[in-house]
């Protein structure tokens, strides 16, 4: 499903890691600073590593020696942001119509619902991101992602702007999005309890570089 | 109420016609440029913004007597323009637009940019990641949150057009009812015995015009200000 196997020089901080997983969530654990931001931003294309290859679904979108660098947009992923940055100028309805839009897919108003439904943001839809707390912002940012229908789902530590009651309110949507969206997905998260509950297999990051890789249990 | 002459609704009509067309097709130029600006550093970037600015700080005269060097039927683009495109400048009232539109381009410019510049870059990122190609994410995120920015750079360029004189009266001389603006007709006004009462008339209006614009560029930079946070 992914492959990764790059290097990257950021001012004085080295990355350099590689892992291959077939699995279903792929829980990114470190510390702040370690490089799971980073990492990430190489998957989804916004950042160049200085070498080696990124494969996603059997498609390389990067490989520095081959000169081959896919832009962002036409990687089809998906990628959930700490801060959800959804449109300001948009309400909630065009904010996930957005990725339909941008890729010229036909409208899905079966997956449109079920997502709707999953995530429980009917009642948002016709309200201005402004108007949203942090979780309801959370959870349309989560549903604007899986509606460009991605084949990747990146997610940077999307509860880490939460307090811990918001966070517990979103966790289960994230349980349920493994179980029935079919969506594999790269989750970054410096918390154990969470990548517990979610994660299928961990890569853990240490200064740049990857320190072990396998079940949850590498967690302990 | 003010009794407007038909000579003088001659010179604010003529005005108005002269600012709308200089600030429309001055936007589009200006949206690039501050897109440009506010996005891109390249080699000479310091000298572009200094020329964008030069009308600002040189004698209006200046700018017009260089407009008619360039423009003029004898000049380089002038003589081209009016030989293969039949487009005249000199002595028409598409050379006062011409002359209205370089001159107030600055004015026009700068709120374009700052709004450029406040946009949240990561919200394009965003919509990279959704699937939009860099035009796109030009045409659906950065220029309708923009917007706002935008028409104010086109309010106060249009204030500035229908105010313009200097270069105006320099390029395109002081003929009513073709380059007579408000402006050059309140200078021949006063320059005429009883030219007095009328050209406190024109004075009235172009005071009404250039408040009208003020304030309404300071509400469309409220209304940015709202549309970036979201509400």
């Amino acid at each position: 499903m992914l492959r990764v196997d790059v290097e990257k020089q950021l001012g004085e901080f080295s990355l350099s890691a590689s892992f291959a997983s077939e699995g279903r969530v792929i829980g990114l654990f470190g510390a702040s600073g370690a490089g799971k931001s980073s990492l990430v931003n190489m998957i989804a294309g916004l950042l160049r590593p200085d070498r080696g290859t990124i494969v996603i679904d059997g498609e390389t979108v990067d490989d520095t020696a081959a000169g081959i660098h896919i832009p962002t947009y036409q990687r089809r992923i998906g990628y959930v942001f700490q801060d959800a940055r959804l449109f300001p100028h948009l309400n909630v309805a065009q904010n996930l119509d957005y990725g339909r839009r941008m890729n010229s897919l036909a409208p899905d108003p079966a997956q449109h619902k079920r997502i709707v439904e999953l995530l429980d943001i009917g009642a948002l839809l016709d309200r201005r991101p402004g108007k949203l707390s942090g979780g309801e912002r959370q959870r349309v940012a989560l549903g604007r992602a899986l509606l460009s229908k991605p084949r990747l789902l990146l997610l940077d530590e999307p509860l880490g702007a939460l307090d811990e009651g918001r966070k517990l309110e979103i966790l289960p949507y994230l349980v349920r999005l493994r179980d029935e969206a079919n969506v594999p997905m790269v989750y970054v998260s410096h918390d154990v309890a969470e990548l517990r509950q979610l994660a299928t297999q961990i890569v853990m990051l240490k200064q740049g570089r990857v320190t072990s890789f396998g079940g949850v249990k590498v967690l302990t | 109420m003010l009794d407007i002459s038909p000579a003088e609704w001659t010179a604010i009509l003529l005005s108005l016609r002269v600012a709308v067309i200089a600030t429309l097709v001055a936007t589009p130029f200006g949206i690039a440029l501050a897109w440009l600006l506010a996005r891109h550093d390249f080699w000479g970037k310091s000298f572009l913004d200094a020329v964008v600015h030069l009308p600002l700080v040189l004698p209006p005269v200046v700018t017009g007597y260089l407009l008619l060097l360039t423009f003029g039927r004898k000049g380089l683009v002038g003589g081209f323009l009016a030989e293969y495109l039949g487009i005249v400048f000199s002595f028409r009232w598409t050379g006062a637009a011409l002359a209205c539109g370089v001159m107030s381009f600055p004015l026009l410019v700068r709120p374009m940019r700052l709004s450029i510049e406040a946009i949240d870059r990561r919200l394009e990122q965003a919509a990279e990641t959704l699937g939009a190609a860099p035009w796109k994410v030009f045409f659906t995120v950065t220029l309708p949150l923009s917007l706002p920015g935008v028409l104010a750079g086109m309010v106060l360029g249009f204030a500035k057009a229908i105010g313009e004189f200097g270069a105006t009266i320099t390029f395109v001389s002081n003929i009513p009812g073709e380059t007579q603006t408000i402006s050059s007709a309140i200078y021949s006004l006063i320059q005429t015995p009883d030219g007095d009462a009328a050209a406190g008339r024109l004075v009235i209006v172009s005071v009404a015009l250039a408040i009208g614009a003020l304030i309404s560029a300071e509400w469309f930079a409220r209304r940015a200000t709202k549309r970036l946070h979201g509400n």
